[in-house]
Formats: C-alpha cells, sequence, structure tokens
C-alpha cells in the first residue's frame, strides 16, 4: 500500500506542476485524420452492444469494452 | 495498511481538476504576426492589406464540428460589421481544399476564405483549440483571443468588435 | 429464461460518453438483429435515440427485444425447447460543462423468471490539450430470479462495476486506448434451470443430473488495450487485446483486428476477426465422479475451457434522402458475422452410443446479423 501512497503523490505532483499545460504534439489543426469518422472507436453504437451482448452471454469473459475519446479535439 | 486514507482520492480529485481548461484567453497587446495566403476568391491576401480595419480570424476546418457550426454566426457579424471598418477572415487549416470546398457548397459564406494548408500560420499564431477566432484592432496587434465555439460565444466576438471598431486607426 | 443476467453485465445499451469536450450528434438508430447457432434462435429489434439541447445537455433512450427460441445443447439435454421474450428499455442523460461530461444511465431488462435494474454514472474529461481523454464510470445492478413452475424461489443478484477508460492521441494518424474494469457480483449466480452430470452406474445411461451449485460471489477483472491506424489512402485497422480473470479462477484472452474501408462518399466496408479463448472455472466438470462430488458444481459450457472464433463483415451505405428533409444524413448498413464456438472440456451429452465421459467435445457455429438504418438530424 505504500506504493499506492507514493503513485498518488507523484499523480498529485505531476498535477500541480501544471502539466495541463504540456503542449499537445499533436495540435489540434493537425488533427483531420483523428477527427475522420472512419477513425471512430465506435461508429454503430447499437450494433457494436448487441455483439458485446452476444459474447458476454456465451464467453466467461466480460468488461473492459468500451472506447472514448480521440474525435476532433474541438472545444 | 489497515488504515484508508482519503490522501490518493483527494489527489486524483485535484488533478481532475487541475486541467479545466478555460474557454477564452487573456489578451495582449502584440503585434499580430503577418501573414500572406491564397485566397478562395483568387489571388492572395495579406494581414498588412488590411491594417486599418479591425480584422477578426477564423482559425477553422471541415472536419470540425464546432466550426461548422459557427459559420452562420459569422457571416450575420461579417454582413452587419463590414460597413464600419471590419473585415473576417477565415483561415482553413486543411491539407487539402477538397473537403472545405465541399463543405462550402453546401455552407456558403460571404467572407474571405484562406487557405494554410501547411499550418504555417496556425502555427505563428499559436492555435490551440479548433476553433480558435483572434481579434486584431486598427493598429494590427491582437487584443482578443476566443478558443473553441459553443452557440452563445457569437455575442462575445460581437462585444469586442464594437469596443475595437470604436479605437482610431 | 435467465437471459438476462448474462444481458446485463454489458451494461445498458447506451454506450459511454466519447469525446468529452463535445456531445455526440443527434441520431436515431432502428437495427434488427438476428442470431441462430446452436439451437438457438433470437431476433428482434433494438431502437436508439438520442438529441442534444444547446451543446449541453444530451438525453438518449432506447428499446431492445430478444425474441428467442431455444433448443439449445443445454435445453435439450435435461429440459425440453421454449420460445421466451426479453425486453430491455433504457434512458440516458449527459451534461457537458467547460470539458467535462457528466452522465447517468438507467435501464430495465425484463422476462418471465428474471428482472434486471442496472444505474450507471459517468464522468469524462479531456486533458493534456485533447490528447488524452479519461472516464471513469460505476454501474449498479440490481437483479431478481426467480423460476418458471416454482412459485416458492426468488433470490437476487447484487453487481457493482467500476471501470476506467483511457483514449490517447498518440501521432496524427493513431489513436490509443486502454481500459481497466472490475466486476463484483453478490447473489445467486447461476441458473435455476440448469443440472450437472455425475457418473451413476445405476442409471441407464449411465450418468445422472443434480441441480448445479454456484458460489453467491464472484469478481472479476478485465484490462484491454487497442489501437486504431489511419492509413494514408484513407482506411482505418484497427487491433484489440483483453486480459480477464476472476475468482472463479476463470482466465480468458480476447485478440481482435478489424479493418474499415471506405470506397468514395456513400460506400464504406468493415471486416473482422476476433479469437476468443478461455480456462475453465476451478469448479466446472463436465461430468462429476459422484453425487455432490464437492461444495460447487458446474457444467454451464460458458464457464469450461473453450475456444471462439468470429469472422465479420459489413457494409454502409451513406446518403442524404430528399424525401426525408430532417435527416442531414443517413445510412443503411447490413452486418454479418460467422461465429464458431470449440469446447475442450464440455461433451454433447445427447450423443448416444459413447460411455459417459468418452462423447465428443461440443462445439457449434452461429449466424449473426444486424440489419439497421441510422439517420442523422
Amino acid at each position: 500500500m505504500k506504493a499506492a501512497r507514493i503513485a498518488a503523490l507523484l499523480l498529485f505532483a505531476a498535477a500541480a506542476c501544471g502539466c495541463s499545460r504540456v503542449e499537445p504534439w499533436v495540435k489540434p489543426y493537425e488533427r483531420e485524420n483523428i477527427a475522420d469518422p472512419i477513425m471512430a472507436w465506435d461508429r454503430d453504437p447499437v450494433s457494436s452492444s448487441y455483439m458485446r451482448h452476444v459474447y458476454e452471454a456465451r464467453e466467461g469473459a466480460r468488461g473492459a469494452l468500451g472506447a472514448s475519446g480521440g474525435g476532433c479535439g474541438c472545444n | 495498511m489497515k488504515k484508508t486514507s482519503a490522501f490518493p482520492v483527494a489527489a486524483l480529485l485535484a488533478a481532475l481538476a487541475a486541467f479545466a481548461w478555460p474557454a477564452a484567453a487573456t489578451d495582449g497587446a502584440v503585434p499580430a504576426p503577418a501573414f500572406t495566403l491564397a485566397s478562395r476568391a483568387g489571388g492572395e491576401v495579406s494581414l498588412a492589406d488590411l491594417k486599418g480595419q479591425v480584422v477578426m480570424i477564423n482559425f477553422w476546418a471541415s472536419w470540425c464540428g464546432p466550426c461548422r457550426k459557427e459559420f452562420p454566426a459569422l457571416d450575420q457579424i461579417y454582413a452587419k460589421y463590414k460597413p464600419m471598418g471590419f473585415t473576417l477572415v477565415a483561415i482553413n487549416v486543411e491539407s487539402e481544399k477538397a473537403d472545405a470546398e465541399k463543405f462550402l457548397a453546401t455552407t456558403p459564406a460571404s467572407f474571405p476564405i484562406l487557405f494554410d494548408p501547411d499550418n504555417r500560420v496556425s502555427g505563428s499564431y499559436g492555435v490551440s483549440a479548433m476553433p480558435t477566432t483572434v481579434l486584431v484592432d486598427r493598429q494590427g496587434r491582437v487584443r482578443w483571443q476566443h478558443r473553441a465555439y459553443k452557440p452563445g460565444d457569437e455575442a462575445k466576438y460581437i462585444e469586442q468588435i464594437r469596443a475595437a471598431l470604436r479605437e482610431p486607426a | 429464461m435467465q437471459l438476462t443476467r448474462a444481458a446485463v453485465v454489458a451494461l445498458a445499451l447506451l454506450p459511454l460518453p466519447a469525446a468529452a469536450a463535445v456531445l455526440p450528434e443527434d441520431r436515431a438508430d432502428l437495427l434488427y438483429h438476428y442470431y441462430d447457432g446452436g439451437g438457438v434462435t433470437i431476433d428482434g429489434p433494438s431502437v436508439l435515440v438520442r438529441k442534444k439541447f444547446a451543446e449541453k445537455y444530451g438525453v438518449s433512450a432506447n428499446y431492445y427485444v430478444d425474441m428467442v427460441s431455444s433448443a439449445s445443447i443445454d435445453v435439450i439435454t435435461t429440459a425440453s425447447p421454449y420460445t421466451e421474450t426479453r425486453t430491455q428499455y433504457g434512458v440516458g442523460f449527459e451534461y457537458l460543462r467547460n470539458k467535462v461530461t457528466y452522465s447517468a444511465a438507467f435501464s430495465n431488462s425484463s422476462e418471465n423468471d428474471y428482472e434486471a435494474d442496472t444505474a450507471t454514472l459517468a464522468i469524462s474529461q479531456d486533458m493534456f490539450g485533447d490528447l488524452t481523454s479519461v472516464s471513469l464510470f460505476f454501474t449498479r445492478g440490481w437483479d431478481d430470479v426467480t423460476r418458471r413452475g416454482d412459485a416458492t424461489f426468488a433470490d437476487e443478484i447484487d453487481r457493482r462495476i467500476y471501470g476506467v477508460d483511457i483514449s490517447q492521441v498518440a501521432t496524427k494518424n493513431m489513436v490509443l486506448g486502454l481500459s481497466y474494469e472490475t466486476i463484483t457480483e453478490e447473489g445467486f449466480l447461476n441458473n435455476p434451470y440448469r443440472q450437472v452430470r455425475y457418473l451413476d452406474p445405476d442409471a441407464a445411461r449411465g450418468f445422472s443430473f443434480e441441480p448445479e451449485r454456484y458460489p453467491r460471489t464472484r469478481t472479476g477483472n478485465a484490462l484491454s488495450l487497442r489501437a486504431r491506424y489511419f492509413l494514408p489512402y484513407r482506411a482505418a485497422i484497427q487491433g484489440d487485446y483483453r486480459f480477464y480473470t476472476d475468482t472463479w479462477d476463470i482466465l480468458a484472452h480476447t485478440a481482435e483486428v478489424s479493418y474499415t474501408h471506405p470506397l468514395d462518399e456513400e460506400w464504406t466496408f468493415d471486416v473482422r476477426y476476433r479469437y476468443y479463448t478461455q480456462d475453465a472455472a476451478e469448479f466446472y466438470s463436465d461430468l462429476f465422479p459422484r453425487s455432490d462430488f464437492q461444495n460447487f458444481l458446474a457444467r454451464d459450457k460458458e464457464l469450461s475451457t473453450m475456444t471462439s472464433h468470429t469472422l465479420g463483415f459489413g457494409v454502409a451505405y451513406e446518403f442524404k434522402s430528399p424525401r426525408i428533409t430532417f435527416l442531414k444524413r443517413s445510412s443503411l448498413n447490413l452486418r454479418y458475422d460467422r461465429m464458431r464456438f470449440e469446447y475442450d472440456d464440455f461433451r454433447d451429452a445427447t450423443a448416444t452410443g459413447f460411455a459417459p465421459g468418452t462423447e465428443p467435445f461440443y462445439s457449434f457455429d452461429a449466424d449473426v446479423i444486424r440489419f439497421f438504418f441510422s439517420g442523422w438530424f
């Protein structure tokens, strides 16, 4: 548990030092390809959530299939 | 250890809070970086040519949803304030024109559209969000920047434009 | 029967908020799903509508039905074929402020012997110049389990899921993703109809059945990594890997590769291959040496040592309908998957002419079809 405390402290220090102002190495105006609809993790949420249900009903493993972010970086 | 501490949770929450992003940057009276870019209407447009007018520069791309949403508002602002010594240039940052042309075919704009395919102008203006709107006063200095766009932000644009229009050249 | 238990761990049909800085687009999806494999046929509709207001608030709702006709290996081994319907409703709310999206979702799934309610809270934020997106979510589930034909039986499951998703723009052409989820369930975790098999010299076929008995708790952990890469001629390729382990000693690996290829502005093609393998649960056996052999007994093929392969194809046609003017764009989609399930320690107990424990291992193929219309407004 001591390791967890140290990790939390490091995370806090990283945040406090202003890492929110890390310069993005991919500029917002360079995100054309990332913003392309074919680069979305999940273009058809209704279809993929159905497939998730098909697998979880027949296999022992579950979870960790969600995805977020990517996108255009707008706003 | 048996004792649970709120510290790691507090640290994580503080870290998340520290990453909040302000919507508008502070202004500074630095000279606006010069540029000369190809215009969609043909020929080239330089920032130097526009000195004496209040210039609003909007960096946009057709793949950026908020940029597309902003266009009608920009069109209205351009139409209203152009007679008073105001101009608006929309700099497209995409590497090829095809997607921008497709968008403009369905959403026409009356203001000048310029192309910055190698992103040199975007870099010199420190564009850090899409869209970015910069206000340059009559003396060619950057007075105000606005990152991102939400419906309603155009009211802030108008406020800054009117203040800049009141100033002498 | 008991379809819901398997379904609810898949959360609501409402996915987590995507990019935290912008709410997802308004859309409506109408889907028809069809599954046929292993003696089971399930089909039905799935409808999703999503709308945002003032770029700050988002609402979504979905309706989903499974119409089941089952003569699966489990069913025909110890019971008789049946038909059934499961209905699921869900609603979701999103609130976007600065770069943070707060969301809440609720869903209810109902069939004649299973009722499940699920609530999810999530918070999602973009950081590091919008290159990183982090989501945290918590799901709570409450299931009521009953048994058809037995009014005295009633039990519950209490479920808690904690998860984190991180999405990272790595280069101009590549996005990376990492997800971690921990699922804890407490209560009646088995199936009130399913039986285990044990050697019984007195029985006609050499074996008999008795009800299965599971632990009343199960905690699982899943970790997945994925990468999606933009190919210069405009296509995308993706690789996924997931590792899963739980307190029942199930260890599973999932790997998937997929390729998306758009053709001009209207057609998009997808192809994917998925591989899955798992080790059996600690208390699983296809044939126990005698009755009441150990504390916990399971013969659910879902908990056996198994492998599954999936090959999938998809085609989408995007168009702007001149007649339906309020839709900015629409698409018609067809997706087909062919699955193969192979079991290494689950045998086909309906096979005759074999000594107990020497029947062939079971396997089956399945066809899964999704045909759907999506409209953006």
